[in-house]
């Protein structure tokens, strides 16, 4: 009698797909990540809405913007890490947002790789810049002589 | 000639009920299209769409419909059915776009004028027509351990338990494995890693059982990053679910709970 009268079902057979889920990590990083979004949601929403406030409702609201106001701003520690904080949580916050979003819609490993590097290259390009200015920026750089603003002194 | 004594019939009740008191009546009949899908692997690698046209009774479910299609018009209509009164999980399907159970869903409760779109749930990989692979479905549920551990000395009798204690996991005992939360979720369908609502549901129950001691091993296990973090809060699976459990609410209580064990 042979052994294999009856045919398996598709799922033990040969040509059937394997049903392998992916290896345990182990680690939290998910956790803190899912954390990391609540979290920083909750600042973000106390920054930004300052940030609004404070440009385009106090004293003489969006008409006192200009080079001068945002020379002015970075003049004080304050809005430099008031702005370096917003800076840093909306770029993660975004990044990790859009880093989900692949994960969820991109179905083959190779387009979730690539995706996901050009997200944390562009993500990273951007910090260092934004970070760079708000600690770096002289509104009346040493040597300039045209296009200064009027509160500069021109040697 | 002899005269032939006829036998009256009996009335079909005893008690005459006036016209305007309606009594049961005639059960209303109405014509319903099924347009299912149909999947066949042994004659094309391609599905397709085939529609059904039958006389069906107020009284009756979806699969009474398709139960008439394979019995009077179709044998070969292939789908899974079992208890076929929303207790056993076998006939959940994807109709007129929506998880349900076909035992459960009544005909006069869709749109009757359009066909009845009845296609398998996403998602899973289809072996025919209606019937789904479920192996994927069950390797997450059998890896959240759904069974009670318990390290204590085996009592000689049942393990009691409060009645707040059971009440705090009531609601995830009802389900029935019948996968139309998991095949509802978007992130399920990307590539099945994720663990699925189903399998969640199932190591809540456990996970919030006084009486077991392994917890903190699922908890673990769905720290994974295919696990309870990959859940959006679509609330899908809560809309699936026939058994009506509040499935995004137990996921985000296994949450909680892994957030309390870490921080």
């Amino acid at each position: 009698m042979s052994t294999n009268a009856i045919a398996s079902p598709r799922s033990d057979s040969a040509q059937s797909p394997k049903y392998t889920r992916s290896k345990s990590s182990g680690s939290s990083f998910e956790m803190f990540a899912w954390l990391f979004m609540r979290l920083s949601g909750v600042i973000l929403i106390v920054l930004i809405f300052g940030h609004l406030f404070v440009n385009l409702m106090v004293g003489e609201g969006i008409h006192a913007i200009d080079f001068g106001f945002v020379a002015g701003k970075w003049a004080d520690p304050f809005w430099q890490v008031w702005d370096l904080a917003m800076l840093w949580l909306a770029m993660l916050h975004g990044t990790n947002g859009v880093r989900t979003i692949i994960n969820d819609y991109a179905e083959r490993a190779g387009t979730r790789l690539t995706l996901k590097t050009v997200l944390f290259i562009a993500s990273a390009v951007i910090i260092v810049l934004g970070t760079l200015v708000i600690f770096t920026f002289d509104p009346c750089p040493p040597g300039a002589v045209i296009d200064l603003p009027s509160f500069c002194t021109v040697p | 000639m002899s005269t032939v004594e006829t036998e009256l019939p009996e009335p079909a009740s005893k008690i005459e009920l006036p016209a305007h008191l309606g009594g049961g009546g005639e059960i209303p009949t109405f014509d319903v299209t099924l347009r299912v899908r149909r999947y066949n692997p042994e004659v094309s690698e391609e599905s397709t769409w085939e529609n059904f046209t039958m006389t069906m009774y107020g009284t009756d479910r979806v699969l009474d419909a398709l139960h008439k299609v394979k019995w009077e018009q179709d044998g070969s209509l292939t789908f899974r059915r079992s208890c076929a009164h929303g207790v056993c999980g076998s006939d959940a399907m994807r109709i007129n776009g929506r998880n349900r159970l076909a035992c459960k869903t009544l005909l006069k409760d869709l749109d009757t004028s359009k066909p009845i779109t009845v296609e398998p749930i996403k998602g899973l990989p289809v072996e025919k027509d209606l019937i789904v692979d479920m192996e994927p479905f069950f390797q997450s549920f059998r890896e959240v351990m759904p069974f009670l551990v318990n390290r204590g000395h085996e009592p000689a009798k049942e393990r009691l338990q409060s009645a707040e204690d059971r009440e705090r996991f009531d609601d995830t005992t009802k389900c029935i494995l019948c996968a139309a939360c998991t095949s509802s979720c978007p992130v399920f369908w990307t590539d099945g890693q994720y663990f699925g609502p189903a399998a969640i549901v199932n190591a809540h129950r456990f996970i919030f059982d006084s009486r077991d001691d392994a917890g903190d091993m699922r908890l673990e296990i769905l720290n994974d990053k295919e696990g309870v973090w990959r859940c959006r809060t679509t609330f899908n699976c809560t809309e699936a679910c026939p058994r009506g459990i509040q499935i995004t609410q137990a996921i985000a209580e296994v949450k909680q709970a892994i957030l309390g064990r870490s921080i």
